[in-house]
């Protein structure tokens, strides 16, 4: 099993309209592409990442596995997911706690599963199964959800934890997806990443969200990406650092993308902060 | 609950996503208990709008000549009827051609469903496989009485579209690459969509020239491929297929050939 990490810089989502910028630039940071649209044969993606890839580290992010889906994994996914990692050798590999596909429909979103033990079973088995398949660790991602279910009997934390206990896979904390949901549920940050298996983490995520309200008037938070990162989820991202220290980063910008010059201003401000927790983590 | 209520719970979650008519699925909650509609929509919205966009990504000609409103309107009808069966978004929306053929409302636009084909066929050229187009050298080297028996291999990333309607002329003005006027000369026009290297190229053939680079792709030799390309347009055969080889190559339509072997 490849057990391989990304450094502890702030990397940036690839956007392709980025390419000659980011490059001019020297980005010092990685990079992280969504599996799937490198999963053409050839063409502009693959020489473009393949020109990346001379120059940065890189993440390797599936959105469309369905790894919390009630029926079997897709196993010509699979084999593609593995191909486009033998292809690339990335540092880091994850996919989502959350499900897609349903008997052969792709609804093209991260959708919520119930946290019981039945579940929480099938996403062990699945988990397995991927990292078996591309003979990889797999870092799993906390969601962003706007709905809870009646049958969940285990908190996302505990479930997340006993996870990687069973599997052996990493995690994928997501910040914002952390105040997306605590906000929409009423619940607090801070504890529940208090609570999050921390020494499992190996990239954290950072991204914009939208406001929307609820049924009640009150705030429902929508994990957008389409936005700069929020100041209380900055804030949350400080106070995660001086628990564990500089840990790789990046951030998420997939909707109304901005030019290069904001996006690399969001790396360079969480680059800050790494280097804030790195100077008190030696100065300890 | 067992994996078979894990199953049916999904189905009634997607049977709900995609039917705006649906009520919200049993068994979700809100904050505090409160109703889950408004929070359960925004799932409803992420999909078909995320479908929608695919669309319009994959379409952005058919979305300029029809409008916006009227496409998304188009998009959501096709998006909740057809959902992806695949996470390859760029393979969403193959039969979506079809869809505007039969679409309610839009017979007046009876090329609108070619553009589309045209449009599709650029999105798989981007992704298709590389191969490098061959050089005229390559053909240097062979005896010019057996050019009528070469065997080609054209460019893994070409589709002809054919269509009764000036199809390349349309697309080029609503694609902002010619200026948007009237088409006095109403007549069908034949493309080869190919990208020989990184660019994706919109060639409009000539007469014919369809039917020759569909014979060729079918693996008949050079000679026979240009006369059925030639019977195509009805008119005589002409002596100088070396011609057509020539231009061919200077598209980088030409990726192999074989000598003299028959299939």
């Amino acid at each position: 099993m490849i057990r391989t990490t990304l450094p502890a810089t702030a990397g940036v989502g690839f956007k392709p309209e980025h390419f000659d910028a980011l490059r001019a630039d020297r980005f010092p940071g990685f990079l992280e592409v969504h599996a799937e649209n490198y999963m053409g044969a050839g063409g502009p993606p693959h020489a473009m990442l393949t020109a990346l890839r001379r120059d940065h580290a890189l993440s390797v992010h599936g959105v469309g596995l369905s790894i919390g889906g009630a029926g079997p994994l897709d196993r010509d996914h699979l084999q593609r997911l593995r191909v486009l990692c033998d292809r690339y050798q990335p540092e880091s590999f994850s996919e989502h706690l959350a499900w897609s596909t349903h008997e052969g429909a792709f609804l093209n979103d991260l959708l919520p599963l119930p946290y019981t033990a039945e579940t929480l079973a099938r996403v062990a088995e699945h988990v397995d199964e991927t990292q078996t398949a591309l003979q990889r660790r797999l870092l799993l991602e906390n969601p962003a959800t706007y709905v809870t279910f009646a049958e969940s009997d285990v908190p996302e934390t505990a479930f997340l934890a006993e996870i990687a206990r069973r599997t052996g896979c990493g995690l994928l904390l997501d910040v914002n997806n952390v105040f997306v949901s605590a906000t929409n549920h009423g619940w607090s940050a801070e504890a529940y990443l208090a609570d999050f298996p921390v020494a499992h983490v190996g990239e954290i995520h950072l991204a914009g969200h939208a406001q929307d309200e609820d049924d009640a008037g009150r705030p429902l938070l929508v994990d957008a990406h389409g936005a700069a990162v929020a100041s209380e989820v900055w804030a949350l991202y400080e106070r995660l650092l001086d628990r564990t220290g500089p840990l790789p980063t990046l951030i998420e910008w997939d909707n109304d993308v901005p030019e290069w010059p904001t996006l690399a201003a969001e790396a360079h401000r969480a680059q800050q902060a790494l280097d804030r927790a790195s100077r008190s983590r030696r100065a300890a | 609950m067992s994996p078979a209520g894990g199953v049916a719970r999904e189905r009634g979650f997607a049977h709900a996503l995609l039917d705006a008519a649906a009520a919200t699925p049993e068994g979700l909650i809100g904050r505090d208990g409160a109703a889950p509609v408004r929070r359960f929509a925004v799932y409803r919205n992420n999909v078909t709008v995320g479908l929608i966009d695919a669309l319009a990504t994959r379409f952005p000609v058919v979305r300029a000549i029809v409008g916006e409103a009227c496409f998304t309107g188009l998009a959501r009808g096709y998006a909740r009827a057809n959902p992806p069966r695949s996470p390859l978004m760029h393979l969403y929306g193959a039969s979506f051609p079809t869809f505007l053929a039969e679409a309610v409302g839009l017979e007046e636009l009876d090329y609108l469903p070619d553009v589309s084909r045209l449009e599709s066929a650029r999105v798989h050229a981007y992704h298709a496989a590389d191969a490098t187009p061959l050089d005229v050298s390559a053909f240097a080297a062979l005896d010019p009485g057996v050019l009528g028996d070469l065997r080609l291999s054209l460019h893994p990333s070409l589709t002809l579209v054919r269509s009764h309607h000036p199809v390349a002329t349309i697309w080029a003005m609503n694609a902002g690459a010619i200026p948007l006027e009237p088409i006095g000369d109403w007549r069908g026009e034949d493309v080869a969509v190919v990208r020989p290297r990184l660019e994706v190229e919109v060639l409009p053939l000539s007469p014919g020239a369809a039917t020759f680079l569909d014979a060729l792709d079918r693996g008949v030799a050079f000679a026979d491929a240009a006369v059925e390309g030639v019977e195509a347009t009805g008119g005589p055969v002409p002596h100088d297929a070396l011609v057509g080889l020539a231009r061919l190559v200077q598209a980088g339509l030409v990726v192999g050939l074989t000598q003299g072997v028959t299939p």
